[in-house]
């Protein structure tokens, strides 16, 4: 994940630590310009005013300055549309320790748990058979074909499985037919469960698939070669090994699953409410209260910073971003 | 490796496969079926395909859908790229926070994304329109064109732009003969991950659309909440069929790329 200048195309010797408002110094202009754009272009192309000023002044404006807002607004209590508002004041955060709302946020950290537990035992089978033992020449095509689902709506892939799990839906018509009988699971926690791992299985998959393929074989053989069993290599060498991987998969997972609001809504009815929906009504829906809509949102932003802190000291970056 | 009979992993992957198709298969088998209540087959028909392409208001969010995926990317492409080589290029005080800054869009969940933008654009008192949802969605769209591209500018050959500066081209040349060929199967990656992000964005649409836009997401969700919509069976099948498209192209692209990085 780090970029060293020195990789990209300047060597440190012409790097001359330009400011934001001194641009770089054309090193490489001997030769004369001839047309304005070739006059302008070490100052205004290359500038680091023009690459970086346009992309920093709208993250600016319209990601980081309206964060700041809703940390402003979560500190006025009771803030509602369109009614005038008191003082400063934490009330809206001890509003969230009203132990309905705490059942909503345990709610959430049991799916996001739950499912990112489901993900990892069933991706990194799928993982480890792609990257040490499928056949070498269908191995890219193979691990395409499992993350092909992510490239359609989410939306409709989470709307397919209330299809299925409807009680007229298509699992109760399989159950029925070898004589097993009938489960009601939409709109309960059990297909909330199924939904999240079905959505994030996938990049479970992606991520460990990168972490393997990097496991260097010789230490199996080695292993086997001094008499290791495959289950004596495989927990003393292959998970150690991948735990990195393991570890950045599984937050990147948690953190999805943590905030997902599609799957908990379609599949898990009224009884599966958690944070990303508590969230969405205090605005979209009847209630209007932004300043307690404001602070759960700082609560959820603030539990994935330090999923993220965990992921930087634990886990492996680099195989996340080259997934 | 030895070929070993079935093993139980590649049974379990096998599994795994059809976990994955599953919900995906269903959905076009019954989109063909001819039964409202799609508990039953009832028999192979196209009506759903008939309502859905004479479906005004569907058609309608599809093309809301795909002026602001198509806006969004098409700006972002080059906000994105340009804050890449930035990125790579320079050195300057409080380059940290700046790259922090960059990566905040795929840290903070699309909730809180959606939340603070409304709440930035009730108090500046932007009316919601197609524009807002755009501008929003921009935000998301160039931080991952940006990742996308900077792995891109780590892996190439750094010494190419600046042998085309020793050799006199000027720094617009280099930067459009050179680098920017050298990038260009990093940015249109970038480019469709950022489309079929935007294409599938519910939350951050919800909360910047007002009444004036009405984008796919959106009216897909209002209808499948109260239950199952045979035309939207339809309509699943043929947004899948776009999407194995986009990453039909997608893998093309990382050929392409890849086979580009081995010849230099």
């Amino acid at each position: 994940m780090k970029i060293q200048n020195s990789n990209f195309p300047y060597p440190p010797t012409l790097l001359t630590f330009p400011t934001l408002l001194t641009p770089m110094t054309p090193a490489h202009s001997p030769t004369p310009s001839n047309t304005w754009a070739d006059r302008l272009a070490p100052r205004l192309w290359l500038g680091p005013v023009t690459l970086l000023g346009p992309a920093g002044v709208w993250l600016l404006v319209l990601l980081v300055l309206p964060t700041l807002l809703i940390l402003e607004i979560s500190l006025v209590p009771g803030l509602r549309l369109g009614q005038p508002s008191g003082g400063y004041g934490l009330g809206n955060y001890l509003q969230i320790l009203q132990p309905v709302y705490l059942r909503v946020i345990w709610r959430s950290l049991v799916f996001a748990v739950g499912s990112t537990a489901l993900c990892l035992l069933m991706g990194f089978p799928v993982a480890y058979w792609l990257a040490l033992m499928s056949p070498q020449r269908w191995r890219n095509l193979l691990l395409v074909a499992f993350i092909l689902p992510l490239w359609t709506s989410s939306l409709l892939r989470a709307y397919a499985w209330t299809t299925i799990l409807r009680p007229s839906g298509v699992l109760n018509g399989m159950l029925t037919a070898i004589g097993l009988p009938a489960q009601n699971w939409l709109n309960t926690p059990t297909a909330v469960f199924i939904g999240l791992t079905y959505s994030f299985l996938p990049y479970m998959v992606l991520i460990l698939y990168a972490s393997l393929e990097k496991l260097d074989i010789r230490l199996l053989e080695a292993a086997a070669d001094l008499g290791a069993t495959p289950r004596q290599c495989f927990w003393k060498i292959t998970v150690p090994q991948t735990l990195p991987g393991i570890a950045a998969a599984s937050l990147l997972v948690f953190i999805s699953t943590l905030s997902d609001f599609v799957v908990p809504t379609l599949l898990g009815g009224a009884s599966s409410m958690n944070i990303s929906r508590l969230i969405y009504n205090q605005f979209l829906g009847p209630t209007r209260a932004w300043g307690f809509g404001s602070a759960l949102s700082m609560v959820l932003i603030l539990a994935v910073s330090l999923a993220i802190a965990l992921l930087i000291r634990y886990g492996d970056r680099n195989t996340v971003t080259e997934a | 490796m030895p070929s070993r009979p079935v093993t139980w992993p590649s049974l379990f992957t096998a599994l795994m496969y059809a976990f994955m198709y599953f919900p995906i298969i269903v959905l076009g088998a019954y989109s063909f079926s001819d039964s409202r209540y799609s508990a039953s087959w009832g028999g192979f028909s196209l009506r759903w395909y008939r309502a859905l392409f004479s479906d005004r208001r569907l058609l309608a969010a599809l093309q809301d859908s795909l002026i602001i995926a198509i806006v969004a990317v098409a700006i972002s492409a080059v906000l994105g790229t340009l804050m890449a080589i930035g990125l790579a290029r320079y050195r300057f005080p409080g380059k940290g926070l700046y790259r922090g800054m960059s990566y905040l869009p795929l840290i903070i969940p699309d909730i809180a994304i959606a939340v603070a933008t409304l709440v930035f654009l009730a108090s500046v008192a932007v009316p919601l329109s197609l524009g807002t949802i755009i501008a929003a969605h921009m935000v998301f769209c160039l931080a991952y064109i940006a990742v996308v591209v900077s792995s891109r500018i780590q892996r190439l050959d750094p010494n190419l732009e600046e042998a085309a500066l020793d050799l006199g081209a000027t720094h617009t040349q280099a930067m459009f003969k050179v680098l920017l060929p050298q990038l260009a199967p990093g940015i249109l990656a970038g480019c469709l991950l950022a489309f079929v992000l935007s294409m599938d964005d519910l939350l951050i649409s919800s909360f910047t659309a007002g009444g004036g836009a009405n984008p796919l997401p959106i009216e897909i969700f209002s209808r499948v909440r109260t239950g199952v919509k045979p035309d939207i069976n339809a309509l699943s099948v043929m947004l899948i069929l776009g999407s194995a498209l986009l990453a039909g192209i997608a893998e093309y692209v990382r050929y392409w790329g890849d086979r580009q990085r081995q010849s230099t």
